[in-house]
């Protein structure tokens, strides 16, 4: 399988920015973020509603929704060219052929009018140039791969006859139906129960791994992170604050936001604590951003010079970056 | 049962609320010539009691029948059958007068903080309105005093009164609808996935202010949601519910650390721990298939087809209720 060291990244974004022009003013949902997904492993962008994780997904994939929402800066390199230089066509070509896509909402991803066999064989037909009769064998051969029996039968099918986990694994087909180097997985079980949750995941990663497909979870599930991703970038308002493996991250966070986020979460495995740990304060506003650290108000780290001037990310430990003037003081590790 | 027996019956006082072979169908119309064609057995014999000053979890996954079970107790569905006794009067036997007046004592805190509050009512309207329907606090400017201390209890300015709920985040919402359940000073709430719509950050918030109101006003709690470290961290005692009937409920300590029946088990190692460290040395129990339609529930217990211990006799007879230990219950004939 492609884990081979150092190589050129498979997607590599850079500086991206995008905007959103609102009547409260313009929203820098992505302000200038950088990351990078290797082949075959699984990166995840967490954070909370608003920090951006979705709109960079978009963005990769440009499907920002114009003209509201512009990418303004940046370049996303994805298997060494540039996505944002191609053509409205060679894009096309690109997505769902080279990036599967799967979103939090399969009920609203899905064409409720169309067959789940239409809908498969579709991308096969156009990207792959398979005929007809090819793109249903193989639909019927994926869906199967997804866990879903009785493929000739289902094929003829339309999504309401499905139930949430079942479409979730449509979705997966779809994705993987012309295998992809990179899925991008939008909160792909948030809309899902525990037990659901849990079949899809190993699902996902099973097959990404035999597909030798690298993966990019946006998330806001802490324990799904720590479950599936190799790497982690975690965003607030509009920014990558700290980036580790997942290992590393959650061992020794270096950012108030991510050791927050860690602290406020009541554990399984730990002894129940008399009294939760929250973060103080509201999500920031993007229309209306302080000066310096956009976390500064709500961080118990805070010293005068956050307020004034903007943390950048720099190096904490190995293969780990932070955006946090105080990173030295968090040695305090997350309640064992 | 009979209407005597129920008075009987009543309560121990430490109980504040028992609920007895609830039941709760609804009928699926056929087409438009009308007609039931099938039941879906939402909730389908559930009992349980929620002592005073303490805080009862109901987990389970989507379409098990908590969120039903929640709105009968609330009788804003009317039940099929059975008992809900609350502070000593059976909910489902009373004239809508008499609700009206039971529900100063019920109040209900909902998951969705954006659909729950009126978007052209102020914040101070939206708080102010049960006392003014009640007739608690006749004179508006009492109203607003209330309101304000209200606010303040919630964790919010006083300034918030004057606000739309648009203008609010999802956190400050919530405290909204908190203050709103509080006004009417109940000694019941029921908590309906209350903060399952937040952020993570917001969450942690919401729940340490429950448990500081439930401190402070003596309130008792049925806290409904799907969230096991949520409901851990809450819960005095936990119910599980699976396919509208309680498979297991016992004390917190129990049910956490010594789960007995076998979708306790895999819900449990369903969730995610926050720690890869963890997480790369656990054995995880994944269940196959998926929540069968309470429209069509596979005969004998429920859970059967997803079971790892089920024999050829967990077709048969629906498993009961049974004492496993010491106020410990679950529903397997396997225990």
């Amino acid at each position: 399988m492609l884990d081979s060291p150092p190589m050129d990244p498979l997607l590599d974004v850079r500086n991206l920015q995008t905007q959103f022009t609102t009547s409260g003013g313009v929203v820098r949902a992505v302000d200038g973020v950088s990351w990078d997904v290797r082949a075959g492993e699984t990166v995840a962008l967490v954070g909370e509603s608003g920090c951006g994780k979705s709109v960079s997904a978009l963005s990769v994939m440009r499907l920002v929704s114009a003209p509201a929402g512009r990418i303004v800066g940046g370049e996303i390199h994805f298997k060494g060219r540039d996505l944002l230089t191609l053509s409205e066509e060679e894009m096309r070509k690109t997505r769902g052929r080279e990036i599967g896509m799967i979103f939090q909402e399969p009920m609203t991803s899905l064409n409720p009018v169309l067959t789940i066999g239409r809908q498969l064989t579709e991308p096969m037909e156009i990207h792959l140039g398979m005929t007809p009769a090819q793109a249903r064998a193989r639909a019927g051969e994926i869906l199967g791969l997804v866990g879903i029996a009785d493929a000739e039968r289902r094929l003829r099918q339309y999504p309401h006859q499905f139930s949430g986990g079942m479409r979730q694994r449509i979705m997966i087909a779809m994705a993987l139906s012309c295998n992809p180097a990179l899925i991008l997985a939008d909160e792909p079980t948030t809309a899902l129960d525990v037990t659901i949750q849990a079949q899809i995941l190993e699902l996902l990663r099973s097959l990404s791994r035999k597909l030798g497909a690298a993966m990019l979870i946006i998330t806001h599930n802490l324990g799904v992170v720590a479950r599936y991703a190799d790497r982690v970038n975690v965003m607030y308002a509009g920014r990558i604050v700290e980036r580790g493996t997942a290992r590393e991250l959650y061992a020794n966070p270096r950012h108030p936001y991510t050791l927050g986020l860690l602290r406020s979460v009541p554990r399984l495995d730990e002894p129940r604590r008399a009294k939760l740990d929250p973060i103080p304060g509201q999500p920031p506003d993007l229309t209306r951003l302080p000066p310096g650290c956009s976390f500064a108000p709500r961080c118990s780290f805070v010293v005068d010079h956050c307020r004034v001037e903007r943390p950048e990310l720099e190096l904490v430990g190995p293969d780990h970056t932070a955006a946090c003037w105080e990173w030295k003081k968090l040695h305090a590790k997350v309640p064992a | 049962m009979t209407a005597e027996r129920t008075r009987d019956a009543g309560q121990r006082p430490d109980e504040i609320l028992v609920v007895r072979n609830l039941v709760k169908h609804f009928p699926i119309g056929g087409g438009f010539l009308g007609g039931e064609t099938a039941l879906v057995k939402a909730v389908d014999g559930v009992s349980f009691t929620i002592r005073r000053g303490e805080t009862l979890g109901l987990v389970g996954e989507s379409g098990c029948g908590k969120t039903t079970t929640g709105r009968c107790i609330l009788q804003l569905e009317r039940p099929t059958s059975g008992e809900i006794i609350f502070e000593g009067q059976d909910l489902t036997k009373l004239s809508d007068a008499g609700l009206r007046k039971m529900r100063r004592r019920l109040q209900v805190i909902f998951q969705d903080p954006y659909s729950s509050l009126n978007p052209r009512m102020t914040v101070g309207q939206i708080i102010g309105e049960p006392l003014a329907v009640h007739g608690i606090v006749a004179d508006r400017a009492g109203r607003s005093r209330r309101v304000r201390e209200l606010l303040g209890h919630s964790g919010l300015l006083p300034a918030m009164a004057q606000r739309y709920p648009h203008e609010l985040s999802g956190g400050q919402r919530q405290r909204v609808g908190i203050a709103r359940a509080l006004a009417l000073e109940p000694s019941l709430i029921i908590c309906d996935e209350p903060v399952s719509a937040l952020d993570v950050s917001i969450q942690a918030q919401i729940i340490n202010l429950l448990e500081e109101l439930q401190a402070e006003f003596g309130l008792t709690y049925l806290f409904v949601a799907h969230d096991l470290s949520v409901v851990r961290h809450i819960s005095d005692r936990v119910a599980v519910m699976y396919l509208g009937k309680i498979v297991e409920i016992t004390d917190r300590k129990s049910l956490y650390e010594s789960p007995q029946h076998p979708y306790t088990k895999a819900l449990l190692s369903a969730v995610p721990i926050p720690d890869p460290a963890v997480e790369a040395g656990r054995e995880r129990v994944v269940l196959g298939g998926e929540v069968p339609s309470p429209l069509n529930p596979p005969a004998g217990c429920v859970f059967h087809p997803r079971c790892p211990i089920a024999v050829p006799e967990c077709r048969e007879g629906v498993p009961e209720l049974r004492e496993i230990s010491p106020d410990h219950r679950a529903a397997c004939i396997r225990l």
